[in-house]
């Protein structure tokens, strides 16, 4: 299909190397198509954040891709490996086409610089020929993208409130107008009227510019509001992929409709809020089968000892369904 | 501004209490310098002599301790510190003005070279942890285990001698006349080599020590990760967004050691015979010189509330977080 942008195929991510490695991204597969939000969501520990990481290639130590592709199609139609890239094609590519936004909206800015000078090292890095004028004014543009009047240029960090730092971050992001922009739980830090605002500027800056968004929260309500498709994880593993909405109204994966009653729906009938019992499983210790199943309110026995596969529920029409469950046996 | 003016004053108050200190402390010490100068001459003294010296050293009977202070404070803003016994009949001011620029010149440069190269290899070190750079940390802390002195002593035996290069002790060659000429300067040079190398020595790894740790922290913060994001080169992420900010708490270690100049390397000199103010502190403890003593004493504590100032001046530059509004 010609309208994706990022595909990551078989992604496996590990902490540590030998036999104490775990696991944290196992095999996951996803498609980013142009224009698109996709959202990732699930637990903390479910693996979204190392998969952000992961497929951008800034994993810290110990972290390690231990294999599968992060193709990316450029606009020329040229599909590139984002894993295989030397060292200085990698630096070309970073922010020029996938930009990030950082969870820590506090800890994304580099204290003792201002915003003018970290809004535009990143333009003379990419573009060395660049003017300082003309860089200052694509500067000036940018917080004006995100409203935030110019004269907050010569500030540093901690002048700014968080949401205004959020802000900044994401006019960061859109510098150099990369085609996808990962964002990792941009809002999380952040109280929930500025979250709205920043939310709302964000998708508005989506449908005036364009780009793709990957985003990654806990917060499903959130993401069903705000993402076009929905992926959830458990354990590193994907476990169900739908539209958002059909995601939102029948979840099928067990997991999906717990996490769904873990947040107060911000529209719609009201329903109860139950929560998922049990926490998150150890990664080092992942049970057989399927890895949700001791927390499953409809664990059969075969969950125990057999892996599902992630798959078209039979039944759906068209193949923009997946889940990996038991329940619902796949084509 | 207005918290510079603070820090200031500040170090004003410090530094009159530090002057206060010095003056009542040695007036604590039973005897008088001049009862140890009488024994130094043996008795050999009239009394008139006697007499005019209480009176020389500000110590005569007539005046109570607050005329006497007032006194001295008088001196002090006048820059008279009085006589010294050792090398008597100097003022004090005179004599510490002979030692200070060989304790600035060898230690003072010392300390910067040290600190520039030890914050580059430790800016190095930390940014690639995990590689043979590691290899630096268990040499640079037995080095920082060694003390200066014992190093000093070790250079002498092993190094020195009469056919050596290197020369044993002093700050130039006896008999040549200090001026700004080559003779002199390369003899000045050569005469600093071994205690600078010392000094080096020892105190580089603290700083390679410390500047690595605060590396390794820095480079897991969140705008680092940002930095390497943007496909920002190697070299702007480190020193840019990494070193810039594990810097900040080397700057205040750094001010501090330029305090510590005057007085901190007190056993470099006497082994290697230096004449700088620690070769003469040690000579002034040696003969009870307590003016001379004094007027070491007030110098290390002027030097380092200076340094502390400077200190609040590289902060105030460095680290935005600390200008106040206004």
């Amino acid at each position: 299909m010609s309208d994706r942008v990022l595909e990551i195929r078989g992604l496996t991510v590990q902490y540590g190397l030998g036999a104490d490695a775990v696991q944290a991204v196992r095999d996951v597969t996803l498609t980013l198509h142009r224009g698109e939000v996709l959202g990732l969501a699930g637990e903390s520990g479910s693996g979204k954040s190392t998969l952000a990481y992961g497929m951008t290639r800034l994993l810290p130590p110990p972290g390690v891709v231990r294999g599968g592709e992060v193709l990316f199609h450029t606009d020329d139609g040229e599909t590139v490996d984002v894993l295989r890239m030397r060292d200085a094609e990698l630096r070309r590519f970073r922010w020029a086409e996938v930009a990030l936004v950082f969870q820590g909206a506090m800890n994304s800015l580099n204290p003792v610089q201002r915003v003018s000078t970290q809004l535009m090292d990143v333009i003379k890095a990419h573009a060395p020929r660049s003017s300082a004028m003309s860089r200052k004014a694509r500067a000036r543009e940018l917080l004006a993208l995100v409203n935030i009047s110019a004269d907050r240029l010569d500030s540093y960090p901690h002048q700014l409130s968080g949401g205004m730092r959020q802000r900044v971050m994401i006019a960061m992001a859109l510098a150099l107008e990369p085609r996808v922009v990962i964002m990792d739980e941009p809002t999380t830090a952040l109280d929930v009227v500025v979250q709205r605002q920043i939310l709302s500027t964000l998708a508005e800056l989506r449908e005036r510019l364009g780009f793709s968004v990957v985003f990654i929260t806990h917060d499903l309500s959130l993401l069903a509001e705000f993402a076009d498709r929905i992926a959830i994880m458990y354990g590193g593993r994907v476990v169900e992929e739908a539209a958002s909405a059909d995601l939102y109204r029948t979840p099928l994966h067990p997991y999906s409709d717990g996490l769904l009653r873990s947040f107060p729906a911000l529209k719609g009938p009201r329903r109860e809020l139950s929560g998922i019992p049990g926490s998150p499983p150890d990664l080092r210790a992942m049970p057989a089968g399927c890895a949700f199943h001791p927390r499953c309110p409809r664990a059969m026995d075969r969950c125990g000892d057999h892996s599902p596969e992630l798959g078209v529920p039979t039944g759906h029409a068209g193949d923009d369904r997946t889940v990996a469950c038991w329940l619902h046996p796949v084509v | 501004m207005s918290f510079l003016l603070k820090r200031f004053a500040f170090y004003l108050v410090t530094a009159w209490a530090a002057v206060t200190i010095n003056f009542l402390v040695p007036r604590l010490i039973p005897g008088d310098p001049v009862q140890a100068l009488i024994t130094k001459q043996r008795g050999q003294m009239t009394t008139e002599a006697v007499r005019s010296l209480y009176v020389l050293f500000g110590l005569d009977k007539n005046e109570s301790l607050a005329e006497q202070y007032v006194h001295y404070l008088g001196q002090l803003l006048r820059g008279d510190l009085g006589l010294s016994f050792t090398f008597f009949p100097s003022p004090v001011a005179d004599v510490i003005g002979t030692g200070l620029p060989w304790t600035v010149g060898l230690v003072g440069i010392t300390t910067v070279i040290g600190f520039a190269i030890g914050t580059a290899a430790g800016t190095v070190a930390g940014w690639r942890r995990g590689s043979w750079a590691d290899a630096l940390i268990p040499i640079t802390t037995f080095l920082s285990s060694i003390p200066y002195f014992w190093l000093g002593l070790v250079a002498i035996a092993l190094l020195t001698g009469p056919a050596s290069f290197f020369p044993a002790g002093g700050a130039y060659e006896t008999g040549l006349v200090p001026g700004w000429d080559w003779e002199f300067v390369g003899s000045v040079l050569r005469h600093s080599l071994l205690p600078a190398v010392t000094i080096l020595i020892s105190s580089v790894s603290g700083w390679i020590l410390s500047m690595r740790n605060m590396m390794v922290t820095v480079s897991s913060e969140d705008y680092v990760t940002v930095a390497h994001a943007k496909g920002l080169s190697e070299r702007r992420v480190m020193v840019a967004y990494a070193a810039r900010n594990a810097l900040l708490p080397n700057v205040s270690g750094f001010a501090l050691a330029l305090g510590f100049i005057v007085g901190g390397t007190l056993l470099v000199e006497i082994v290697f015979s230096y004449p700088g103010l620690g070769l003469q502190l040690f000579q002034a403890v040696g003969a009870k010189d307590y003016p001379l003593m004094q007027g070491i004493f007030l110098i290390i504590t002027l030097s380092v509330l200076l340094a502390n100032l400077l200190a609040d001046v590289a902060y105030l530059a460095l680290d935005p977080r600390t200008r106040r509004e206004g």
